[in-house]
């Protein structure tokens, strides 16, 4: 028994060894980004000696950033780019998803089959036939071209429908038996109770609209019409050596999310679960 | 089954009862947005990218050329897409399994009570909401070879991303730590899955927690851990941010870091040739179709399903 414990104890500490390890790793770029935030140009290039903690705290490249970047609208347009694609994902693929799920009708399996085939296919095969089409109704430079390709999902579509056939059958009868139409029967009965796949679709899809990176650019070329990502590569190109500044309007870009994410971490890890053991 | 259904068919010729008719009317009205869009959006472009990958795309003013297999025969014959493609398999075959691994050993640690439990997945989790873009940038600058933190902290001169022997990697290890906490959030999820009398039993019979994870974890997670594999392995496929955001256009090491989507990307955007652009995304394509197909063998032959 005593070396049971014994045992036990060992385990244990090799488990906080190996977990504090890795946080390290996973933190070191952040704590990084953050020293490097808050040096002067010429301290956080200067290698004999090599300055890890600022002498001088200075909020100097944070100022600069802000006034050479105009991050409120940066983040407005990110907002607006988040806001109209989890409104739309939520809502086609939440009616979708009833019928899917819920209701017999012709044409129904082989509709199902095209959702099911389009999840297949990696994304950038529709990039180039997007942007022309954009491009064509001259909308390019508009929140409409940011948020466009992500008007209806495949994958919400496929993750509601598998919500809504969880649900008992005995359910739904009873609305109906209570002179409920189906519209009624969905709206009242049926989609409270997905609620928490909603959830996750929506924190997927925002988490999505955030970090995608390659769309922006192709469709968003003016400056004031992009969101964070585009804006960070761009500036890049810009503010080539100052890495200051550079890790500035990272932390400006990421900070945010990363305290949104701090206060709603247990929806949004249920989320990612929900959304992405089914992706 | 079938008795009820050919009964009903007869009269059902003639009018549908009000209930069938309700649910057809109900059923289409709620699929018309996502299906029209998937047609406008998905479909269409994917038959349209096909056509387009065998046409020259016209100069200003000039509509697209069909060329048939042109653009094939000079893909077939374009060294740098080959290279492309090999730093893409590359890329992904360190990606994949280390992400998958470390991700699989913290989920197990995590999935138990312990002190620091939630701090841990916290700061696990965290790169899954930062842009790529950011991230990417931090990155670079920690490798950067003459002020980057790696190098002077470890006394190296190494060229981590300038070095085309090295920078494949750099790369790939930048796309683990954006990865593994995503995979941990399905794994742990997985895991919870796993009746917990299994770990009781082995831990009475004197297992060690290392021969619990061999016996118990890996062949009771296996659907997951296949799972987590097909969707990491297609995503590694389609890397671009990274490489796009590291890689400036005159690192030396580019040609033997750049992606096929890296390619794609520059053909159609940079270059305008929407025609080459085409044809590089069906290649891809055909490549994840391949590896999709693999998988779907490999499956029976490994996985444990209840």
């Amino acid at each position: 028994m005593h070396s049971m414990e014994t045992r036990r104890k060992v385990e244990r500490i090799v488990v906080h060894v190996v977990l504090i390890f890795f946080s390290i790793i996973m933190l070191v770029p952040f704590i990084w980004m953050l020293l490097t935030a808050f040096k002067s140009v010429s301290e956080a290039t200067q290698i004999d000696p090599f300055v890890i903690f600022p002498t001088v705290w200075t909020s100097e490249a944070f100022s600069k950033v802000w006034s050479n970047m105009n991050f409120l609208l940066l983040y407005k347009n990110t907002l607006l780019l988040i806001f109209w694609r989890v409104v739309c994902a939520v809502l086609t693929a939440t009616l979708a998803g009833y019928a899917f799920g819920r209701l017999e009708f012709k044409g129904k399996n082989f509709m199902f089959s095209l959702v099911l085939f389009q999840m297949m296919i990696p994304a950038q095969i529709f990039i180039i036939p997007q942007y022309l089409m954009v491009s064509k109704i001259g909308m390019t430079n508009t929140i409409f071209a940011l948020v466009f390709p992500g008007i209806v999902t495949a994958f919400g579509t496929f993750l509601l429908k598998t919500a809504y056939m969880g649900l008992p059958v005995s359910l739904e009868e009873a609305a109906r038996l209570d002179g409920c139409n189906i519209f009624q029967s969905f709206l009242f009965i049926m989609s409270p109770l997905t609620r928490s796949s909603m959830v996750a679709l929506g924190i997927f899809t925002a988490v999505f609209a955030y970090k995608d990176l390659m769309w922006p650019l192709v469709v968003n070329s003016s400056a004031n019409m992009m969101p964070l990502s585009a804006a960070l590569a761009t500036m890049q190109g810009q503010y080539q050596s100052n890495y200051p500044q550079l890790m500035a309007a990272s932390a400006i870009a990421c900070v945010p999310m990363i305290v949104l994410y701090l206060l709603f971490q247990k929806q949004f890890i249920e989320g990612i679960a929900t959304s992405g053991g089914k992706l | 089954m079938t008795n009820s259904k050919s009964e009903a068919k007869a009269p059902a010729k003639q009018k549908m009862t009000t209930w069938e008719k309700n649910q057809l009317f109900w059923g289409w009205l709620f699929i018309i947005p996502t299906m029209a869009g998937l047609i406008i959006l998905n479909l269409y472009p994917i038959v349209n990218t096909i056509y387009q990958s065998m046409c020259k795309t016209g100069d200003f003013g000039k509509g697209n050329v069909f060329v048939g297999f042109a653009n094939f025969s000079r893909m077939f014959g374009d060294s740098e897409v080959w290279q492309a493609l090999i730093n893409t398999i590359k890329y992904a075959i360190i990606e994949v399994p280390f992400s998958i691994c470390f991700a699989l050993v913290l989920a197990v640690l995590l999935n138990r009570k312990m002190v620091g439990r939630s701090a841990y997945r916290a700061i696990f989790f965290l790169p899954m909401i930062v842009a790529p873009a950011a991230v990417a940038m931090v990155w670079r600058w920690l490798y950067n070879s003459q002020f980057g933190l790696l190098n002077n902290l470890f006394g190296l001169k190494v060229e981590w991303i300038s070095n085309p022997k090295i920078a494949w990697i750099s790369i790939a290890v930048i796309g683990v730590w954006s990865i593994l906490g995503y995979n941990i959030v399905l794994f742990i999820s997985g895991l919870q899955e796993i009746p917990h009398d299994y770990y009781e039993a082995a831990d009475i019979d004197g297992a060690s927690g290392i021969q619990a994870f061999f016996n118990i974890t890996v062949p009771l997670l296996s659907p997951t851990i296949f799972f987590v594999l097909i969707t990491r392995v297609i995503g590694a496929l389609q890397v671009f941010d990274l490489i796009y955001m590291v890689m400036d256009q005159s690192n030396k090491a580019l040609p033997k870091v750049e992606s096929l989507v890296y390619l794609f990307y520059r053909e159609s955007f940079d270059f305008g040739d929407k025609g080459y652009g085409s044809t590089i995304v069906v290649l891809l394509l055909a490549v994840i179709l391949v590896v999709t197909v693999f998988q779907m063998i490999g499956q029976k032959k490994w996985v444990h399903y209840e």
